[in-house]
């Protein structure tokens, strides 16, 4: 379970996030939605440790972040799996070794890492892609290997940031596929995203931030809150 | 994560190859000067054993009149030892020097050469008053002493510690130097995937690990191709040093001391990559933690 409990960040006298507060049950699938600078990559930097909140807390299955020393920061960051917008894979290692990477980082035992990594490949359907380089794969290819390197280690909490901000409609509602059904397994997910369409067809929680803010927490909620507002941001 | 090391090293080789010559000559001129310390030690303490002061003898010295000489000499408390050598035990002596070369062998007979006492002091600076007693007695033709060599010798050796500690000390310090610019840039340029390791949750250490070991990987390198040069240098001039050094015991090289040079290069080669490495790592703390 994860607590954002009056959460602010300040980068100098700019305001990245002010009076933030929610909570993310075991298991839910959350879409973070707002406009680009509503502060969603700050609240999922706030949450990988990458910035500590000017004001409030940060609760992650009991533990605070104010109270995770700097040194022990890889610990907090492993309970979470991460998909980033732009990939951040190693363009020197092979698919299998890029997924492998967060197993060997827990020192894991290579057998086992052999094992866990084709069937995390064949879960995202890469199998057959195994031993290419990230180079030699498309862009929907290079976002399964993040999603499969990000939920290896079966963390409780998945977080996405803009994972199909560089995919076409239908990768992405491939991709979107796949992350419903490592959900159904039980791990919750957290998606900052700019597709209406996947948050429309998928009926889960919306956190909408506006100006830093949680504008709207609906359980199943839609991409725009209404009509006029999806009107105003096309005219844009 | 010495396979990471190991990937590191050979993606940016050029960088790699530079941090192991600069260590390998670091290194090489190391030992040189060790191997000329300890070749110059061994030809001090051939000089300093043998003996230092020859009293040349008339030939028609008389045995008993030798032997008065010699306990007169030995009564000194500042004298070692002294040894009465016949002309054929200095003939026999002649041909073991000269056992190579016939052609001065045929030339020489006991007759032309002279007997002689040979005399070896505690201290060197008792030499040149032995001698003196010596040349005062009538039957003495002729005294010999080695005590320029010898002091001369001890002088330049250590000129040479302090010069090569020096030199040691420098050339160390460069490599280090090395080591933490070359490492310090490859942490610059991985700066994306360091990010990448610490959000995936890697600790400090795993992050930290590749980059000591590749200094000490370095470290080991270059001491094996230090090690190998000066042993080929030493193999190489073998035929001419020992011509140069005849009679004195320093070649060949025992192989057990040259395995002892190896592992004092190899733990020099390590400490040195091993600083490097921490210092470049720690240089770049903000990055990796």
């Amino acid at each position: 379970m994860i607590i954002f409990d009056k959460v602010s960040k300040k980068f100098g006298s700019i305001i990245a996030l002010e009076d933030v507060s929610f909570t993310l049950e075991k298991g839910e699938f959350v879409f973070l939605t707002g406009a680009s600078g509503a502060g969603k990559t700050t609240l999922i930097k706030l949450l990988l440790g990458e910035y500590l909140p000017s004001a409030g807390e940060i609760e992650m299955n009991g533990e605070k972040v104010s109270k995770v020393s700097k040194k022990n920061l890889y610990l907090w960051r492993r309970k979470l799996g991460v998909v980033f917008q732009d990939y951040k894979l190693f363009w020197d290692k092979t698919v299998a070794e890029n997924v492998a990477l967060p197993l060997e980082i827990i020192k894991t035992p290579a057998k086992e890492i052999g094992e866990k990594v084709q069937k995390i490949l064949e879960l995202v359907g890469l199998e057959e892609r195994k031993s290419l380089f990230p180079a030699q794969l498309s862009g929907g290819e290079l976002q399964r290997v993040s999603l499969a390197r990000a939920v290896i280690t079966a963390p409780e909490i998945l977080l996405a940031d803009e994972p199909t901000g560089n995919l076409d409609p239908k990768t992405s509602k491939e991709m979107i596929r796949l992350f419903k059904e490592i959900n159904e397994k039980g791990t919750t997910i957290l998606m900052a995203t700019h597709n209406n369409e996947i948050v429309d067809s998928f009926k889960a929680r919306v956190i909408e931030l506006e100006k830093g803010k949680v504008a709207r927490d609906e359980k199943e909620g839609k991409y725009y809150k209404d009509k006029k507002k999806e009107k105003e941001e096309d005219d844009d | 994560m010495i396979k990471t090391a190991k990937d590191h090293i050979v993606r940016s080789p050029y960088q790699s190859l530079a941090a192991i010559f600069v260590l390998t000559l670091s290194l090489f001129l190391l030992s040189a000067f060790f191997l000329i310390g300890s070749g110059s030690q061994v030809i001090l303490r051939h000089f300093e054993s043998r003996p230092q002061v020859s009293a040349y003898l008339k030939d028609e010295a008389a045995t008993q009149d030798i032997d008065l000489v010699k306990a007169k000499i030995q009564g000194n408390p500042k004298v070692k030892k002294i040894e009465f050598i016949s002309k054929e035990q200095a003939l026999e002596l002649y041909k073991e020097q000269n056992k190579d070369k016939p052609l001065l062998l045929e030339m020489v007979s006991a007759k032309i050469l002279p007997a002689s006492l040979e005399v070896s002091t505690y201290d060197l600076s008792s030499l040149k008053s032995v001698a003196e007693t010596l040349k005062q007695e009538e039957m003495v033709e002729d005294v010999v002493y080695h005590e320029d060599v010898v002091s001369s010798l001890s002088n330049w050796m250590a000129t040479v510690r302090k010069f090569g500690l020096g030199v040691a000390v420098f050339l160390l310090t460069i490599a280090i130097m090395t080591i933490l610019i070359i490492l310090g840039m490859k942490i610059s340029q991985r700066k994306e995937e360091i990010e990448i390791l610490k959000l995936l949750g890697a600790s400090p250490l795993h992050i930290c690990a590749p980059f000591y070991f590749e200094g000490v990987i370095y470290g080991v390198l270059a001491a094996f191709i230090s090690w190998g040069l000066s042993y080929g240098a030493i193999l190489l001039s073998s035929s001419f040093l020992t011509q140069f050094l005849a009679g004195i015991p320093l070649l060949p090289v025992s192989p057990i001391f040259m395995l002892e040079v190896l592992g004092g290069l190899l733990f020099l080669g390590i400490f040195v990559g091993f600083v490097g490495s921490v210092l470049a790592v720690s240089r770049f703390s903000r990055t990796i933690r």
